[in-house]
Order: C-alpha cells, then sequence, then structure tokens
C-alpha cells in the first residue's frame, strides 16, 4: 500500500460564536479505516467541529485536509463530493419521499444527467437511472430496510429513519462517514445493532467519525478517540488509554 | 391494448374539441380554450418552481411578460424586426430563463413568505420597466404597448389565414405546446433533477450535505420555470397581436399560483386540471348576468361583481374542502395528511373521489 495511512488532518481548528471561544486550536489525525469518535461534555465543542469538518460552519482559524487535500471553506455539497458524508443529529431525512427516494437523492453528486439528458430519456441517461436504483436497493438491503422501500420516511420508526441516514450518506460512496449522536434515543438492542452494523460499514472500507454520548458503545466500538472539553482537545488515544487520563475524569466527574 | 384504445379516445377528444366547442358555443369559446392552453403552460412552469422545488413565486407573470416583449419586439413594425416565430420562442424562453437566474441570483437564501416578497417586487418591477422604457428612447412603447405584431407563420401560412379561423389553428399549435410542456415537466419530475427539487423542498441542509449544489439546483428551477413563461409569453403575442403591460399584472401571477394550488401542487395532471378550470371558470361567470336577466327579468346584482365574487367563494370552499388541491399528487396527499390539523379529520373519501 502506498496510500497514506492519515485519511483526514485536522490543524489548529478555531471558531469562536460572538466572543465565546466555541473551538480552540484543535488538532487531530484520523486514520485510514479506523473508527473513531469524539465525546465531551456538553457544550464542549464537538457539534461545532463535526459542522466545520462537514462545511456548515467555515473555520476561523486553522484547517483541515482530507488525503492531504486543503478542505476548510469548501461548502457541504462540494465536501460531499469529495468523500466527507454525514447524518444528524436531530433526524433530517427527505420526510415526505419513500424510503428508497431518500437513498437515490444521495447519488445526486455521483451522477451526471443533465436536464437535456432527463428531457429526452437517452440511453445513457436511462441506464444512469438503473444503476441509482440498483444501488439504492443495494444500500436499503445493506441497512436492513429492504421490506420499507416505499414507505415514507416520516412514517419509518425511529430507529429505522437513523439506518435510513446511514444508507443515504453511504450513497454518495464517502470516504469518510461522520456521524452524529447515532444512538441517540435508541433503546440496548437498537444500539446493539446499530454497533453491528458501523462495524460492517468499517469492514468494508469507510472510515468512521462518530459523536457520542453513550459511552459504552464509544468505548465498545472505537480504535481511538478525542476528548473535547471547552472548546479544547484535553486527550486523545486509544479507549483505555483515554479512560485513566486524569484531565478526562475531571471533565466528566468535576475536580477532586 | 385498452391503453391505446384510451390514448385514441383522448386524441380524438382534443382533436374534435375546439370543433364541437365552435359549434355549440360560438368562437369566442375557442378563443377561450386557446387562452386556457397557454394558462396550462404557464401553470406548468409555476409548477417547477413552486410545486417541485417548494420556492413560493409571486411574480411569475414577468417571465410571461419577458417571452411576449421578445416576440413583440423582433416581430412587429416596432424596431422593423421580422423575424420567424421559430427563432422567437427559443429566444423568447432563453431570455426569460436569464431572467429566471437574475431573480434566482440574489433571492438564493430566501424562502416562504421572504422570497414572496422579493419575487413580487420584481414581477412589479418588470411590469413597471415595460410601462417607463418608452423614453428617452422608444423600445417598449410604454403603457400603449407594441401593436400589429406579426402572426405566428408556418412556412408561408399564416395562421390567421383564413380570416376568422384563427382560433382553431392557434389550437392545435398551442395543443402541441401545451403537451410538449407537459412531457417535459413530467420527464424532469422524475430524472434525478426532479429528485434534487424535491429534496430541497423537504430539507435544504440535508441535500446540501448529500452533495446537491442547492445553489445550482435552485437556479435550474427558476430557469426552467421561467423558460417555459417565456415560451408561452411569445404564443401570446404571435397570437394577439398585441401586447402592453396591462396584461402582466400581479392578478395574473396569482391567478396562475392560484391554478397551481388548487389544482395541486407538484402534480401534473392536478396543475394541468386547475389550469383549465380557473381558465374557463371565469368566463362561464360571465352567463351570470343574462341568467339574471332570464330568472327575475332584470339585472338584480351587477354581473360582473358577482362573478369575481363567486370566483373568490369557489377558491375559499376549495381550499376549506380540500387542502391538497384538487387532484393532489398521492404524496402531497399523505403529506397533507399528517400535517394539517384539519386534514387530519377529513373524510378520506373526499380525496378519494378525485382519482
Amino acid at each position: 500500500m502506498t496510500q497514506d495511512a492519515k485519511l483526514l488532518e485536522v490543524r489548529d481548528i478555531g471558531r469562536t460564536f460572538g466572543g465565546l471561544a466555541a473551538l480552540s486550536g484543535v488538532s487531530l489525525t484520523i486514520n485510514r479505516g479506523e473508527i473513531y469518535a469524539l465525546i465531551g461534555p456538553n457544550g464542549a465543542g464537538k457539534t461545532t467541529l463535526f459542522n466545520i469538518l462537514t462545511g456548515i460552519y467555515k473555520p476561523d482559524s486553522g484547517n483541515f485536509r482530507l488525503e492531504g487535500v486543503e478542505m476548510a471553506g469548501k461548502k457541504p455539497s462540494e465536501l460531499a463530493k469529495s468523500g466527507i458524508s454525514r447524518t444528524f443529529q436531530n433526524i433530517r431525512l427527505f420526510a415526505n419521499m419513500s424510503a428508497i427516494e431518500n437513498v437515490m437523492v444521495g447519488r445526486h453528486c455521483r451522477t451526471r444527467a443533465s436536464v437535456l439528458g432527463a428531457i429526452l430519456g437517452n440511453s445513457n441517461t436511462r441506464a444512469e437511472e438503473k444503476s441509482i436504483a440498483e444501488m439504492a436497493k443495494h444500500l436499503l438491503d445493506y441497512v436492513g430496510l429492504s421490506r420499507h422501500a416505499h414507505m415514507l420516511a416520516r412514517n419509518l420508526s425511529y430507529g429505522d429513519q437513523r439506518r435510513l441516514e446511514i444508507a443515504r450518506a453511504l450513497a454518495t460512496e464517502p470516504k469518510l462517514l461522520a456521524l452524529d449522536e447515532p444512538a441517540a434515543g435508541m433503546n440496548p438492542l437498537e444500539t446493539d445493532s446499530l454497533k453491528r452494523l458501523l462495524e460492517t460499514i468499517r469492514r468494508d472500507g469507510v472510515t468512521l467519525l462518530l459523536i457520542e454520548h453513550d459511552v459504552k458503545l464509544v468505548m465498545g466500538i472505537c480504535d481511538r478517540l478525542a476528548v473535547l472539553n471547552f472548546g479544547k482537545k484535553i486527550a486523545e488515544g486509544e479507549p483505555s488509554q483515554v479512560c485513566s487520563d486524569p484531565l478526562v475524569i475531571e471533565a466528566y466527574l468535576g475536580a477532586s | 391494448m385498452k391503453k391505446h384504445l384510451k390514448l385514441a379516445a383522448y386524441a380524438a377528444l382534443l382533436l374534435l374539441l375546439p370543433f364541437a366547442t365552435g359549434l355549440a358555443l360560438g368562437k369566442t369559446w375557442v378563443r377561450i380554450l386557446d387562452f386556457a392552453l397557454l394558462y396550462v403552460m404557464l401553470a406548468l412552469g409555476l409548477n417547477i418552481v413552486v410545486g417541485f422545488a417548494g420556492l413560493l413565486d409571486l411574480g411569475y407573470v414577468a417571465f410571461f411578460a419577458v417571452g411576449a416583449y421578445c416576440y413583440a419586439l423582433l416581430a412587429s413594425p416596432h424596431f422593423g424586426l421580422h423575424l420567424p416565430f421559430w427563432m422567437i420562442l427559443p429566444i423568447g424562453a432563453f431570455s426569460a430563463g436569464i431572467f429566471g437566474m437574475l431573480l434566482g441570483a440574489p433571492t438564493l437564501r430566501l424562502r416562504g413568505d421572504y422570497l414572496a416578497i422579493v419575487t413580487l417586487g420584481f414581477g412589479e418591477i418588470i411590469r413597471i420597466f415595460l410601462n417607463n422604457l418608452d423614453t428617452p428612447y422608444n423600445v417598449t412603447g410604454g403603457p400603449q404597448g407594441i401593436d400589429l405584431i406579426d402572426p405566428i407563420r408556418l412556412g408561408p401560412v399564416s395562421l390567421n389565414q383564413p380570416p376568422g379561423h384563427a382560433v382553431y389553428s392557434y389550437y392545435f399549435l398551442f395543443l402541441l405546446f401545451a403537451l410538449a410542456t407537459a412531457f417535459v415537466s413530467t420527464r424532469l419530475q422524475h430524472s434525478r433533477i426532479g429528485r434534487a427539487w424535491a429534496a430541497i423542498r423537504e430539507d435544504e441542509i440535508a441535500a446540501e450535505a448529500m452533495g446537491i449544489d442547492t445553489r445550482n439546483v435552485k437556479l435550474l428551477a427558476f430557469a426552467m420555470g421561467a423558460s417555459f413563461g417565456g415560451l408561452s409569453g411569445g404564443l401570446f403575442a404571435g397570437f394577439e397581436g398585441f401586447v402592453s403591460p396591462e396584461s402582466f399584472t400581479l392578478t395574473e401571477s396569482i391567478m396562475i399560483l392560484s391554478m397551481v394550488v388548487l389544482g395541486g401542487m407538484g402534480h401534473i395532471r392536478g396543475v394541468v386540471f386547475g389550469a383549465l378550470l380557473l381558465a374557463i371558470l371565469p368566463e362561464a361567470l360571465r352567463y351570470v348576468g343574462p341568467l339574471e336577466q332570464s330568472l327575475f327579468g332584470k339585472i338584480v346584482v351587477d354581473p360582473s361583481g358577482l362573478r369575481m365574487l363567486l370566483f373568490g367563494f369557489s377558491l375559499i370552499l376549495v381550499m376549506l374542502l380540500r387542502p391538497a388541491g384538487l387532484w393532489p399528487s398521492p404524496t402531497r396527499k399523505r403529506e397533507l395528511l399528517a400535517h394539517g390539523e384539519t386534514a387530519k379529520h377529513e373524510n378520506t373519501d373526499i380525496y378519494d373521489a378525485g382519482r
């Protein structure tokens, strides 16, 4: 393998909101093929960092590179095209479209039929449309939703909606799949099957970035993690290391 | 086989309709049919912006005006230009598309009410420009408009020949264009672009995060919708032989929007139905006056006032009883059933009656 092991390099990212430093000087590296988690108490800046990495916010300082290519300041759609795809903490599906249509939308940035092609319906366009539908079907199967393919997204159960968001994000063929609290609101059974799904996705070659409150899930699944507190990275490493870090214990339990 | 029979029946109906109408109701009504077809094109164009992409546009008639004036300026004695219609119509549609992008570009961040106000202003700006661009150099003819516009010619044959039968030939021309716009709309809706529009309508942030360049896709919706408007504007100018700013008021924009909403936003058949209904209904209500005369022996209520009153009343009634439109798409129907409190208690039979 001549490919660099580093997939995403974050350097000195800073961001303030009206005088409040939500993030300052955060640097981290995510390696290819790992599950990397970002944890921290409420208000630590996890979601801010996440939104910067997916293009919703622009960083005030610092930058980040995907496979060595500068990404800071790009629009979300450009980042998705470059290979960073995401899910949302408060599910944002296209509620009134069917499950399969939701996934098909995810194929948008990997397909190219133009207005003219759509109107004329030439063989290229039809072949592309067919491949979109097939891929969407495959992905629904992959996350275990194929029996609900034609149900409206809004009518799916909560856990299924989370899975559908993952399928939709996977449809963009991401190199890095960023999940914002994927287990929020799930019962232990759903969390367990989510864990298996994430492991399958990793096995199939997608690197995962995970923000999560469920510490048990995080510790059980991630290869490495970073802990944020008050906008700064206070620890990074393997779960066992981080768990015993006094700074982390202080951040979570308060100073003794 | 059954499908073919159905298709043949529709074709026969559409081909014979103007002659039957002409015989039964007179040529005025064939003319009304012609206009109804123009409205079908306009409503389908607006449906792309409002129904597919979910962007409220209250100034849509501006694009109709751009198309009409393009035709008027390029085929009338006003500038002494007499280009053939197959050249002008694309020019008109293209210019309207450019204007659509001009409207779209500054409003990319706006949604809902805010977008509605800006688009409303845009429509008025175009009309006021048309009204005042006669000085210092006479471009648009000002309030007098432009007269003596060339009729549409197919080769050597003018559609105004033989005199008095123009309404029939234009009917078939407009029918052709209306069917084409319906076809294009359908194809677009079921393409990757149509899905991107729907995604933006549902959740713009999620759409952007899923790799849809929302800026380009929204501009495309504005441009496509506007070019449909420009196309029908050109046809309108050739048909009427005269354009003036008076034809392009806010009322027209609202009328076209009503057609889309009443018919069923985003549902092509519903929108066509809404356009036909709202184009024909006000004309039919003109008979209220003679009806009063024959019932009471005199005019009790001023018919022109009563006409619009009945028209407004029927609109309100429809929106109360069928908030999703008269003929909504199956998805939109479910959506409204899930959303609105009133819709929740609706009798579902009412919805199914239209299918």
